[in-house]
């Protein structure tokens, strides 16, 4: 399979710069089946990354790229999307550039229903600039900057997503690659703002510091702790406190903000007439 | 148009800012409310969609610098406008536009500022913003106009000067010139000369995007055209891949100052007004030119051989122009409306040859004439 | 296709020099056909053990290994 798909990737570049075991070159992977299963032309593809080690992801592959400033990835790709809307519009971003410093832009892309499909590399922590909590770190867990356990509480990624009006709202582990690849599938087919949460580990800033071992130990804890929507279903908010619930977790119709706006100016047009 | 060209209107700055935009290809907008700048979004929201082009208000002001250059990555020239506290905002993704060289335009009506300051007074303290806002030794354009026709007039330029130089371009209004009304005739749009980004030439295997050409300047594919490639705001090699090569940082940084520097003779622009046997001389910009030049006249009736340079171009500083002045007369006068910023710029050009004296106001209220005249009534006995 | 499991050929490809040895694809695999060899990268051990299941390739954080199937 990857022999098929490793032409989108701009070979010229690899190995690529995160640390052994790191899980953002499994979502990578997992992106680059996902565009090759949509048939996505690749001169028509964009991907937009943020800032932070997972938002490199962008610069490995043979699309149109572009490594914008941090958390602003969805803003740039706001304004490629509105300007050109045939363009299949993917943003790679992390959990600190994606709910912190770019917290504004998410929910405001998730309210426009901006046929963006965002996927979220969620490691907890800020990895290149050496393991800072994010606003997805867990209470108590150790950081540069919580260096007696994290006090504050962690957001949910698709609650967020999903209260904000994100019509599609998805969640997979790095353990379950194939799962995420079908769910950015699903996300990119959405016509709308999709947001897909893709549980990595980041085995030298987070595990190190928390105990957790090592990329394969943290692999395996994903494996561990996730349940899937269904048997989540049936568990007690007590039994669910440590666990992560995967695949399809919201999906919603409402119209797509390209497409009404591109149906203004048709209507302008015809007035003209 | 909202009106025929040709045809005399009254019009605001803000409107003529709107007017240049749209003449010079301008198709994608996207702001945030913010006074005194406002009335060009609204515009804009009106405006762009019976042209096909696209207006957004985005969450914030940087944002809306992001979108705007988005949309100009994807081949649609684009504009944004704001005031000082929105000016700041931006000034991440100006840097990053500069760095990437992703053409672009924003408007930034000045007011009094710092900070929240008086929103609706007129001010001039953003000239060293305009220059250095964003971090690193980066290159910038700001042009400034002093009426509501150059309003219009240096909106097609700066656009004109963003596509050709693939750079930011800062378009540095006051809220005077913003806000007022004046009478104006546009031309036609066929006398508006238009410059369009140059393509590439070669096809996509062989495209290097930040390879240049003779003049600096690399030329730009648009995503979608089939030439797949990178952008970022890191140094990055002729491929657009990141790089720490300390060579390959150095070559970016200096070519992306030589694209401009290169060109000082198409990007600078200054008006020279009754400065041919001027022995003093007014440097003014912006509203403040406008009492000046009215200074000048009253001054020459009452039999001072007096003169005004008016920089166009405020960034790159027109120094040559300034030395050049300062070699005539004996006598410079900088009027501006704060506590002395193009002032420096005009001592260091100056040199030592002329006296400089400068005229100063940060109450938010206009320079008036008899200020600018009583200036320039005290030429210094041996300067 | 009931009862056994048709024949398959399974083609598994190394792109050894882009391999960090974090040993996932050697932990995770479930017929040990993959270990990592004195360089600490990865090396197909047992080729004809292989089932083609993907595990590896999926789960490879460096787009080291490619696993092809074709059924017979």
């Amino acid at each position: 399979m990857l022999n098929q798909v490793v032409s989108s990737l701009r070979q010229e570049r690899l190995p690529h710069i995160w640390c052994p075991g790191c899980g953002n070159g499994i979502v990578l992977s997992a992106l680059v089946k996902a565009i090759h299963e949509l048939g996505c032309d690749p001169d028509k593809t964009v991907v937009v990354s943020g800032i932070g080690c997972s938002s490199r992801a962008a610069g490995y592959l043979d699309f149109n790229t572009l490594h914008t400033t941090h958390g602003r990835a969805l803003a740039f790709a706001t304004g490629i999307k509105l300007a050109r809307p045939e363009l299949t519009v993917f943003v790679l971003m992390g959990d600190g550039d994606a709910t912190a410093i770019g917290g504004n832009h998410f929910i405001h892309a998730a309210r426009r229903n901006i046929d963006l499909t965002a996927v979220i590399f969620n490691n907890s922590i800020y990895g290149m600039t050496g393991g800072q909590y994010s606003p997805l770190t867990p209470v108590q867990k150790r950081t540069t900057t919580a260096p007696y356990g994290h006090l504050e509480r962690a957001f949910d990624i698709a609650e967020l997503a999903r209260g904000a009006g994100a019509t599609y709202v998805a969640r997979a582990t790095t353990y379950h690659a194939g799962l995420l690849k079908n769910l950015i599938v699903a996300g990119a087919r959405n016509k709308g703002f999709s947001v897909i949460e893709a549980i990595t580990a980041c085995p030298t800033a987070y595990g190190r510091r928390n105990k957790l071992g090592n990329g394969l130990q943290m692999l395996l804890w994903q494996r561990d702790h996730a349940v899937t929507v269904k048997q989540a279903a049936k568990m007690s908010p007590e039994e669910l406190r440590d666990k992560i619930v995967i695949g399809e977790l919201y999906r919603a119709e409402a119209p797509e903000f390209t497409a009404t706006y591109e149906e203004l100016v048709a209507r302008l047009a015809q007035k003209e007439k | 148009m909202s009106g025929p060209a040709g045809v005399a209107r009254l019009m605001q700055g803000n409107e003529a800012v709107v007017e240049g935009a749209l003449a010079a290809g301008v198709r994608f907008f996207a702001g945030y409310p913010i006074t005194p700048s406002t009335e060009i979004a609204e515009l804009m929201a009106e405006r762009l969609p019976l042209v096909g082009g696209k207006f957004i208000q985005m969450e914030d002001e940087i944002a809306s610098m992001a979108a705007v250059i988005g949309a100009s990555l994807a081949g649609l020239k684009a504009l944004t406008a704001t005031s000082g506290p929105g000016f700041s905002l931006k000034q991440e993704n100006i840097g990053y536009a500069a760095m990437a060289e992703i053409p672009c335009v924003i408007v930034n009506v000045q007011r009094w500022g710092p900070s929240t300051g008086i929103p609706t007074a007129p001010a001039q303290g953003d000239v060293m913003q305009a220059r250095w806002g964003t971090h690193g030794d980066h290159p910038v354009i700001a042009l400034c106009p002093s009426s509501v026709r150059e309003a219009f007039d240096l909106t097609v330029r700066a656009v004109n000067l963003a596509e050709k130089y693939r750079v930011p371009v800062i378009l540095l209004m006051d809220e005077v010139v913003g806000h007022m009304r004046e009478r104006v005739v546009l031309p036609p749009p066929e006398e508006v000369e238009v410059v369009e980004r140059k393509k590439p030439r070669v096809p996509p295997g062989d495209y290097y995007p930040y390879r240049p050409d003779e003049d600096g300047v690399p030329p730009m594919a648009n995503f979608g055209d089939g030439y797949r490639y990178h952008v970022t705001g890191l140094v990055h090699d002729e491929k657009g891949n990141p790089t720490t090569d300390p060579r390959v940082a150095e070559e970016l940084l200096l070519r992306l100052h030589r694209k401009i520097y290169d060109h000082l003779d198409d990007i600078l622009s200054v008006e020279r007004y009754m400065l041919e046997d001027a022995e003093v001389a007014v440097v003014a910009y912006g509203a403040v030119a406008r009492a000046a030049r009215r200074a000048v006249k009253e001054a020459r009736a009452a039999g001072i051989n007096a003169g005004l340079l008016r920089p166009v171009t405020i960034w790159p500083f027109p120094e040559r122009e300034v030395a050049e002045l300062a070699q005539r007369v004996r006598l410079v006068v900088v009027a501006e409306m704060n506590l002395g910023q193009l002032r420096l710029e005009v001592e260091r050009a100056v040199g030592g040859r002329a006296a400089v004296k400068g005229i100063h106001r940060v109450s938010g209220e206009l320079i008036t004439v008899e200020e600018i005249l009583a200036a320039l009534r005290e030429v210094p006995e041996h300067a | 296709m009931a009862g056994a499991a048709a024949p398959k050929v399974v083609r598994l490809e190394v792109q050894r020099n882009w391999c960090k040895g974090c040993g996932i694809c050697v932990a995770l695999c479930p017929k040990e056909v993959l270990k990592l060899d004195e360089f600490g990268k990865v090396t197909v051990a047992e080729p004809a053990a292989c089932i083609g299941c993907g595990r590896c390739e999926d789960h490879c954080p460096d787009f080291v290994i490619s696993v092809e199937v074709e059924e017979k």
